[in-house]
């Protein structure tokens, strides 16, 4: 029970800050040592993350908790410290591994921008963020990470802030999960209302909801469960609020992978783990994140098949699988959801760095202008296909054990929701196999120089290979090491695993196999359905008009509004605040007029003034 | 007969008002000031032979405010020629160091 890696493990988000703050003292100046100070800075906060895993998985589950006093009001105390359970363990490993291999993508794919070091700080404040998140021992301290996640996300959305595109999505992001995280904040005053001595610690919290012993009434309990869960929709891009995610792909790539599919989307996951005891306390709150996470699970597949930018398709895919987490965790399987988590964060991190090697080297998104790319970029065909093969969750590859976790679950617990995950799986394979074909096989298009790219952009993609690879073994239906580890308790993972590994499996071979059909073979012609039902491919490939939806039904009356009120204080408070500073401006430009030093006038307006005394005085008698 | 003297001074006093007022040259000015005086002096000596209580100390009183006055006046030239020296004109526009 050693926990000497945990002791410090306070240190890990800190040197990302350290590296943000030297970035952000050396300005734009140094290029190479901007890239080494933000590659050195996640890579100690890597180091010092395996090494706490390391620990946590030796005998027993190490907890480890510190902090120090944070806010003191009378009876209620807060502290602001970390907390190292195995959950949060797992998660600081996912997030500077990726961040670390991010920062190495990116000293080759940003080579050429003016503002690298500028980027790399904002990187490095986001892993800050996003590990002080994942370490947060409450909710005030998560909220607090959780919004500053938000901010990096805004800044590197906006990263190419000339491109008006950029700008619009960085605020489209940064608005939307605003809605989200206003649903978060209810949910942490409502738990500072009911918890018993208002306590906002997650330990504290997890004892009263356990027991469900009566504390906070049930539907107190389902109100701040879904205002939760609210929280999560809007960072992970579930349904109502996963406009914003397709649209911050106008950020820099290596942002996409590591904000936008790995790490930033997976705090709402994250959050709803980490909260789930109160979940499970509440039957109608978990029924909503599973038909909620099913319904995005297969909602934004289809959309994904529709769409011609590379990295919108894959946007799709993130949400689709955040979905299939969602739904886990409402089914009641936190390893499930956990583990597809983990499994996804590397797979998805490996098909965006890769689809920003092709990007580099074709200089277009649009996968109808490219092609043939197979034979000129060997490592990033190779490892994409990889990635892409575990997302369509093919065995071995990591994606097929978790889904195939999630599937288990979902039959076991309703069939219903089983139905759409496989069809949703079948769609991503589908749409995978659509992307894999069209960029890598055909005739070649464009001018033909697309090459391979360079060393410190192939070998992060060839590690997160590996791990697209391996890291499903952990958690597989005949060893529930991830499931025991994680809950504490030998649970049997998933029972009837043969039937729903075949099916997962099938589907997911048909889907490629019918990708391949049509993309390759071309048996069936690829306007098969645009042609007989245009209305259909219409539909999906303006992503069910929900954009637009959005645009007539909200952003027009509010943006009205805005403009309404904005009126109302240009003209009509302005109006009055400048009409009386001008009455005072006007009265002393009389009064300085008066007072020339004339003793004449000076003497006259005595008079004057004598004269309209007389005349009130006098006037009196005759009026009264 | 009170109202004819008091009307006279009262004539009297406006013009000295009127001059006081509006007169640009400082010796004018003063002279102005001496007919206000003046109206009032004749009010007194009015009062005090037709007024409610006749009585002799308004006239005695008129012949202290001649006194006064003549004394004033001489300090009030004085302090014009010092003016006039210090400032090389008789026009009361340009003496506004009140101003400042």
């Amino acid at each position: 029970m050693d926990t000497m890696f945990s002791e410090m493990a306070w240190l890990i988000p800190l040197f990302p800050l350290a590296a943000f703050l030297l970035l952000l003292a050396s300005g734009r100046s140094g290029r190479r040592v901007g890239v080494a100070i933000g590659s050195v800075g996640s890579l100690a906060s890597l180091v010092l993350s395996i090494l706490v895993l390391i620990e946590h998985m030796g005998d027993g589950a190490t907890y480890y908790q510190d902090g120090f006093k944070w806010i003191d009001l009378g009876s209620f105390q807060l502290n602001f410290g970390y907390e190292v359970t195995n959950l949060s363990a797992l998660m600081l490993v996912v997030v500077t591994a990726v961040s670390f291999l991010v920062n190495v993508y990116s000293a080759g794919y940003m080579r050429d921008d003016e503002r690298i070091s500028v980027f790399y700080s904002y990187i490095a404040l986001f892993t800050f963020s996003m590990l002080g998140l994942v370490l947060a021992d409450n909710m005030l301290s998560l909220y607090f990470f959780w919004e500053l996640v938000g901010v990096c996300s805004f800044l590197l959305v906006g990263f190419w802030y000339t491109k008006p595109a950029a700008r619009a999505a960085a605020k489209k992001a940064f608005i939307v999960t605003r809605i989200g995280d206003a649903g978060l904040l209810i949910a942490i005053l409502l738990l500072f209302w009911y918890m018993p001595d208002h306590a906002l610690d997650f330990v504290r919290i997890e004892n009263v909801f356990e027991g469900q012993t009566g504390a906070v009434a049930a539907g107190v309990t389902t109100l701040i469960a879904i205002l939760i869960f609210v929280g999560a929709i809007g960072k992970s891009g579930q349904f109502p609020l996963h406009v914003w995610l397709p649209d911050a792909m106008e950020g820099p790539t290596p942002i996409s992978a590591l904000i936008h599919a790995a790490t930033m989307v997976a705090a709402g996951v994250y959050l709803v783990a980490r909260t789930f005891d109160i979940f499970q306390a509440s039957p109608v709150a978990m029924e909503t994140v599973a038909y909620i996470g099913a319904f995005t699970a297969i909602f934004a597949a289809t959309i994904g098949i529709a769409q011609n930018d590379i990295k919108r398709i894959l946007a799709y895919s993130t949400v689709s699988q955040l979905g299939y987490m969602m739904m886990a965790l409402g089914l009641g399987s936190l390893t499930g959801g956990v583990f597809h988590l983990f499994t996804h964060a590397f797979f998805k991190a490996l098909l965006f760095l890769g689809a920003g090697s092709i990007i580099h080297a074709v200089h277009t998104q649009n996968i109808n202008e490219m092609g043939g790319l197979g034979s000129k970029m060997r490592i990033t065909a190779w490892t994409f296909g990889i990635g892409a093969l575990a997302l369509s969750g093919i065995p071995p590859f990591a994606g097929f054990w978790s889904k195939d976790a999630i599937l288990a679950t979902a039959l076991h617990e309703n069939p219903t929701l089983f139905v759409v995950g496989v069809v949703a799986a079948f769609f991503t394979a589908f749409y995978m196999s659509r992307l894999f074909f069209l960029v890598f096989t055909g005739k070649p298009k464009g001018d033909g120089k697309a090459h391979e790219s360079p060393l410190s952009m192939t070998i992060p993609l060839i590690i997160l290979a590996v791990f697209a690879i391996g890291a499903g073994f952990i958690e597989t239906p005949w060893n529930g090491t991830l499931s025991e580890w994680l809950t504490g308790t030998a649970a049997a993972a998933h029972s009837g695993g043969g039937l729903v590994m075949v099916i997962s499996t099938a589907v997911g071979a048909l889907g490629i196999y019918l990708g391949w059909l049509v993309f390759v073979k071309g048996t069936i012609a690829r306007d098969a359905i645009s042609s007989r039902a245009p209305w259909l491919a219409r539909l999906l490939e303006r992503k069910y008009y929900i954009d637009e939806i959005y645009e007539a039904i909200l952003v027009k009356p509010l943006r009205g509004l805005g403009q309404l009120l904005n009126a109302i204080d240009q003209y009509l408070i302005d109006g009055i605040v400048s009409f009386i500073g001008g009455t005072a401006v006007f009265l002393g430009r009389g009064g300085t007029r008066l007072q020339n030093g004339q003793v004449q006038t000076y003497g006259l307006i005595t008079i004057l003034g004598l004269v309209i005394l007389i005349i009130a005085v006098v006037g009196r008698r005759f009026w009264s | 007969m009170l109202s004819s003297y008091l009307m006279v001074a009262a004539i009297l006093f406006c013009i000295g008002l009127y001059g006081a007022l509006v007169k640009k040259n400082a010796v004018i000015v003063l002279l102005s000031i001496e007919l206000m005086l003046n109206a009032v002096n004749l009010n007194l000596v009015a009062f005090s032979k037709y007024g409610v209580v006749p009585s002799l100390t308004g006239q005695i009183f008129t012949l202290f405010t001649i006194a006064v006055a003549a004394a004033e006046v001489a300090v009030g030239i004085a302090i014009l020629i010092a003016l006039f020296r210090a400032r090389g004109t008789v026009n009361v526009d340009e003496y506004d160091e009140m101003r400042r």
